[in-house]
């Protein structure tokens, strides 16, 4: 075994890892805001690349879906928020996670009815086709140009959160979102956008995770457990640990692929056990909220 | 297993009119139970009725009862099932045999998993319960010599069984029901001694409020890891039961969907009473079978009415008939 397939394996790994820390960062962000858990958050992230497969099929151009699916399908979850999921604040903190539940039973009939119970190929874009020469060995351009748009989108949202009024309502809000309703913010439009804002994430996941897997109506649930175990991992609501957990759990995936195929998906779970005996509350999570 | 001091009694208001029926709630469902093959338009629809309503029981003791929502029970409901289906067909054990011990094993396995589920809370605790349970679906399918991989469980198939000495041809379907009826009420007796003793009262408290309980001096921990273990016994010879009636074990009974399904049924039915789930398994099961001739969509409409609950009867059709005749508020 030579070092550059190792480090070929690794981009792998990163770039599989940046798909799972878009997908658990949607999850967390909305539970921090919100105490939320979306369990329609995988077929969200389904009807994402089913939205953007049928934009770029119907623009003629896979940006166009990378953009306007993000966007369609957010404005969807925050018609979610608003009709179903207001109901329920102030209920029993299980009451939106069931009803999430009962509402991806909903989403992944509705699209077999429309689109067909068998998978469907997601071709690659023409600019992105072929792989390029890193010196080292021979990478997938496609997967480096998921590295990279999963690197901005980081830095957008980082900078968004850290640097400008908007951010600073939001964390404001996720810490006491009373004290915000005094100061004078409707705390429900917040809650609202940030609920399109994971959504979005989902769809972006989804989408960007189309010419790498293959899009079928089932694909939500294995998606749905990866970012259970990326949140859990990196501490629920904590938007660093779903990026270190989210590439942690990519990385090893990539490599155990590597040595013995059939425990790939397996090493996750294993992981995720390992990190709840030694830290219940998640690697950067904050003690008594969950554990 | 914290139990109160001996001597001590848990008081229980006088229960009059419907109230004294359902006190003898074992005896109630096994009539009920024996009298549904003839209540419903067909046999195999009553022999679901019976399996889910075990599992589902098994699983209200965790959710309804402890409070404990968990997203993970497939992985006993399906282990008692393999289990059942791997001492059978591969190592020629007798069925009688062979459920004990795979509601054995499978309480272990409720025992590993709940030894790092229980040590989180709230939201966690449901998705730390439905990865573990994915686990179990993907050890499962990686498996194949030992489960049959993606194309399930085959080759064992119980045809008779010799009940002292009696022998019953099992392939006959009202024969088939009435011997799993019997595991069934075996289960009911055992749920229901579990809920009238000591640590029933413990596992409610934990569920009104688990600081107070804690500061009554209860191992709250402790008693959350007994309690999956018991939750997984009970749904896992529902597993057995459906292993024994299939003769086939589908590798679908794993995934979370099946855990879904679970929770969906207790909460059609009614969580925390005692025959809620029946009337939830019964209810969904039902449900599916009308709609499926209308419809392969099935799941869409199921989902809807599911959202529809959740949002104006949570507390199920059994638990809401329950405060309308209002016996509801005693019952425990």
């Amino acid at each position: 075994m030579d070092l550059s397939l190792i480090i070929m394996q690794l981009l792998s790994g990163i770039a599989l890892g940046a798909v799972l820390v878009i997908t658990g960062l949607g999850l967390t962000i909305v539970f921090g805001m919100l105490g939320v858990v979306n369990f329609a958050h995988g077929a969200l992230f389904m009807i994402g690349a089913y939205a953007g497969l049928y934009l770029a099929s119907l623009t003629g151009s896979f940006w166009w879906g990378l953009l306007l699916a993000p966007v369609l399908i957010g404005a969807f979850g925050m018609l979610i928020e608003f009709v179903l999921i207001r109901r329920l604040y102030g209920r029993s903190i299980d009451d939106p996670l069931l009803l999430t539940f009962g509402l991806s039973y909903i989403l992944v009939e509705g699209v077999r009815i429309v689109f067909g119970s068998d998978g469907i190929p997601f071709p690659t874009p023409p600019q992105l086709i072929g792989v390029l020469d890193l010196g080292i060995g021979f990478f997938p351009r496609y997967r480096l140009f998921v590295i990279a748009l999963v690197a901005v989108v980081l830095l957008v949202l980082w900078l968004t959160l850290e640097k400008t009024r908007i951010g600073l309502i939001v964390r404001a809000g996720a810490r006491d979102p009373t004290i915000m309703q005094v100061l004078g913010v409707d705390i429900g439009r917040v809650w609202l956008a940030i609920f399109g804002l994971g959504v979005g994430l989902a769809a972006l996941g989804g989408v960007l995770a189309g010419p790498m897997r293959s899009v079928n109506p089932e694909m939500g649930s294995l998606v749905l457990a990866e970012a259970f175990v990326v949140t859990v991992i990196g501490g629920l609501g904590s938007i660093v640990g779903a990026v270190v957990a989210g590439l942690m759990v990519g990385i090893s995936i990539s490599m155990v692929a590597l040595f013995a195929p059939e425990m790939a998906t397996i090493v996750m779970f294993a992981l995720m056990a390992v990190v709840l005996l030694i830290r219940p509350q998640g690697l950067f999570g904050v003690r008594g909220r969950t554990a | 297993m914290t139990s109160p001091s001996s001597g001590e009694v848990i008081a229980k208001p006088a229960p009059s009119g419907i109230g004294r029926i359902l006190d003898h709630r074992v005896l109630l469902s096994i009539v009920v139970l024996a009298l549904l093959p003839w209540l419903l338009p067909s046999k195999a629809l009553a022999v679901n009725v019976l399996i889910y309503g075990v599992v589902v029981m098994g699983y209200n003791l965790l959710f309804g009862y402890t409070g404990l929502l968990s997203f993970g029970q497939a992985a006993f409901f399906g282990a008692g099932a393999y289990f059942t289906g791997i001492a059978i067909g591969r190592y020629g054990v007798p069925w009688f045999a062979a459920v004990p011990i795979a509601v054995s094993l499978s309480t272990c396995l409720a025992a590993a998993i709940g030894i790092v589920s229980t040590r989180t809370r709230g939201i966690y605790f449901s998705m730390v319960t439905l990865a573990l349970a994915q686990l179990v679906y993907y050890v499962a399918l990686q498996a194949a010599s030992f489960t049959g991989g993606e194309n399930g469980l085959r080759g064992f198939t119980v045809d008779r069984i010799s009940l002292f000495g009696l022998q019953v041809n099992f392939l006959d379907p009202v024969n088939k029901y009435y011997v799993l009826m019997a595991l069934a009420a075996l289960a009911m007796w055992f749920q229901s001694r579990i809920l009238n003793s000591p640590f029933g009262a413990v596992i409610e408290a934990i569920r009104e409020n688990e600081q107070r309980a804690r500061a009554c001096g209860y191992d709250v921990e402790r008693s959350k890891l007994v309690v999956f273990m018991l939750s997984g016994a009970i749904s896992s010879l529902g597993g057995c039961m459906l292993a024994l009636h299939l003769s086939i074990v589908p590798l679908d009974i794993l995934h979370y969907q099946t855990s879904g399904m679970i929770v969906m049924m207790v909460l059609l039915g009614g969580a925390r009473s005692f025959f809620g789930p029946f009337v939830g398994a019964a209810s969904f099961l039902i449900l599916e079978d009308v709609i499926s001739l209308w419809t392969p969509h099935w799941q869409i409409v199921v989902g809807a009415i599911f959202v529809l609950f959740v949002l104006f009867l949570p507390k199920g059709i059994w638990g809401t008939l329950m405060d309308v005749i209002g016996v509801g508020k005693a019952r425990p």
